[in-house]
């Protein structure tokens, strides 16, 4: 019973990140119906702006996270401005590939500026371990945990509790109707690749920090196994996300602790398959709307 | 108050409105009545934004509104409801109208508003913590055309509020939509049920295969002979 909780604790804190970047999918998909497939590397760029923050400028750890989470977020606007905005009304094969263009593009960058190896995180984060029983939460879990619940509890109040959220929530509705209001879509888009971003990058940093490893091309593991935790969820929902991504992070650690390590990827993905199955629409998911 | 000059839009390169004119005057209830696929919503479209003109031009108030983002239109008095409703089935009543106001910045006169919507619509008030996908179809209507109002819009295009609502219901909008005309608001209305379109309008258009065939006043085209045969049923 004791290792059920203790792959709990790992799963719920792995799934929280997982849930942090599976909400840059969804909202992205919930308004402009593509997948962001640069997000994961938006994630890698935001990571190293963060280690470069506390390493080169030796900002503490909370403010780097928060600069980091900014300066991410404002390319996000970027990225969308340069390389979707264009291709918005063409074919969704245009932007899927405009999207593997900028991944591309990030990735090469980030080798030629911090090279192919693999940097540690020295965050500098001390404490103790909080100890129940058997079960182990190691300070950096507990930070983890604490800020990604923190920050989707932002999002939550942010998207349900502000003028701008419950635009951005009709416009992922329907695009012509939120136009039909008043509502400027392109500012939305760009808070919505904002938002993605900034939690891409503290998801990223947080597990630089506890993984103590960044390289340029981490952004493709996270950024895999947040989509997969997104569409679990039902792609376009914020918290199908959420949920997603908990239940992703859980499962796979029990599984791994239960059946064998080997299986931790095969499980995300035979788990993704099966709700897909059952439930095409994820677990929180609805059907398309019809446009106008 | 209104004015469309050879109004030509296409979809890719189906051509959808062929050129048509039309005007709205200040004050008025104005029907454009044709079949489905006619060409009305894209008409509408057109009005508000939503699609580009290919050629001609729309003029509001003395000024030129074709090319102007659906966004910038709203901000200028001109509210649709269109076709279906297009409530946010994922929003509350309350969210609902709380958008239709999101051009306004001032908050007394939201407050006003959202007080005379929920009076003349006291079912709404009753659901408004309700998602508005659980309404009913003519209170998902009465949402849609209330949320409208939250923005004191000065023209209001209507398209076919009649569609898929019982009989009953439609002569309740169709009450409301005489009301709120009365109160000042310049109403174009798009409709296939030309007979209850006719029987609140001052003029009307017929729109056939996206070219405009007839026009008058709503006795002269409840008299037509095309009309009566093509869109009255006898
Ligand atoms: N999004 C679209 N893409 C292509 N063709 C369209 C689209 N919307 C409408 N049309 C076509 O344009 C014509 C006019 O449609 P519409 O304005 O919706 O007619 P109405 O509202 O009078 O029923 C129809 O032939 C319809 O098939
Ligand atoms: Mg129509």
């Amino acid at each position: 019973m004791d290792m059920f909780f203790q792959q709990l604790v790992n799963g719920l804190t792995v799934g929280s990140l997982y849930a942090l970047i599976a909400l840059g999918y969804t909202m992205v998909y919930g308004i402009l119906k593509i997948i962001n497939f640069a997000h994961g590397d938006i994630l890698m760029i935001g990571t190293f702006i963060g280690l470069v923050l506390v390493t080169k400028f030796h900002l503490a750890f909370v403010p780097a996270l928060l600069v980091a989470m900014l300066i991410t977020a404002i390319m996000g606007i970027l990225v969308e401005r340069i390389a979707y905005r264009p291709v918005r009304t063409a074919d969704k094969l245009i932007a899927l590939l405009s999207a593997l263009g900028v991944s591309i593009f990030l990735v090469n960058f980030a080798q030629l500026v911090w090279g192919t190896a693999t940097h540690p995180f020295p965050a500098n984060i001390g404490g103790d371990p909080i100890i129940l029983g058997e079960v182990h939460i190691g300070i950096l879990q507990i930070w983890a945990l604490g800020v990604s619940l923190l920050l989707m509890a932002g999002l939550h109040l942010f998207v349900n509790h502000t003028q701008m959220g419950v635009a951005m929530r009709a416009t992922s509705y329907n695009v012509d109707y939120a136009r039909l209001m008043g509502i400027n879509v392109d500012n939305i888009i760009s808070v919505t690749f904002a938002i993605g971003s900034g939690l891409a990058a503290a998801a990223g940093i947080l597990i630089g920090v506890y993984y103590d490893a960044v390289y340029p091309v981490m952004g493709y593991s996270a950024g895999l196994k947040a989509f997969t935790a997104a569409v679990l969820g039902g792609i376009g929902s914020i918290p199908g996300a959420m949920l997603g991504g908990l239940l992703l992070g859980v499962l796979e650690n029990e599984g791994a602790a239960y059946l064998s390590a080997g299986y931790k990827d095969a499980i995300a993905f035979a788990l993704l398959i099966i709700i897909l199955l059952i439930k095409p629409t994820g677990l929180m998911g609805r059907n398309e709307q019809q446009k106008v | 108050m209104l004015e469309l000059k050879d109004v030509v839009v296409h979809y890719g390169v189906v051509p959808a409105l062929k050129g048509i004119s039309f005007r709205v005057e200040e004050g008025e209830i104005v029907t454009l009545i044709g079949a489905n696929g006619a060409g009305k919503s894209t008409t509408l479209k057109a009005i508000s934004g939503l699609l580009k003109l290919k050629e001609g031009s729309i003029t509001y108030q003395g000024g030129s509104i074709s090319g102007k983002g659906a966004h910038m239109v709203v901000r200028q008095g001109i509210s649709q409801v269109p076709e279906g409703r297009g409530i946010f089935a994922n929003l509350t009543v309350e969210e609902n109208l709380s958008l239709g106001a999101y051009t306004r910045k001032d908050k007394s006169k939201i407050n006003e508003n959202l007080k005379n919507v929920y009076e003349r619509f006291p079912r709404l008030q009753e659901r408004r913590k309700q998602v508005g996908g659980t309404l009913s179809g003519g209170e998902q209507q009465m949402l849609a055309i209330g949320r409208a109002l939250m923005a004191t819009p000065k023209l209001l295009l209507l398209d076919e509020p009649s569609m898929g609502l019982a009989p009953l219901v439609v002569r309740e909008i169709f009450k409301i939509i005489r009301e709120i005309n009365k109160m000042g608001t310049t109403i174009l209305l798009v409709e296939q049920n030309a007979r209850m379109a006719l029987s609140v309008a001052g003029r009307g258009y017929v729109l056939e295969t996206g070219q405009i065939i007839s026009e008058g006043s709503a006795s002269e085209l409840r008299g037509n002979e095309e009309v009566k045969k093509a869109y009255l049923g006898h």
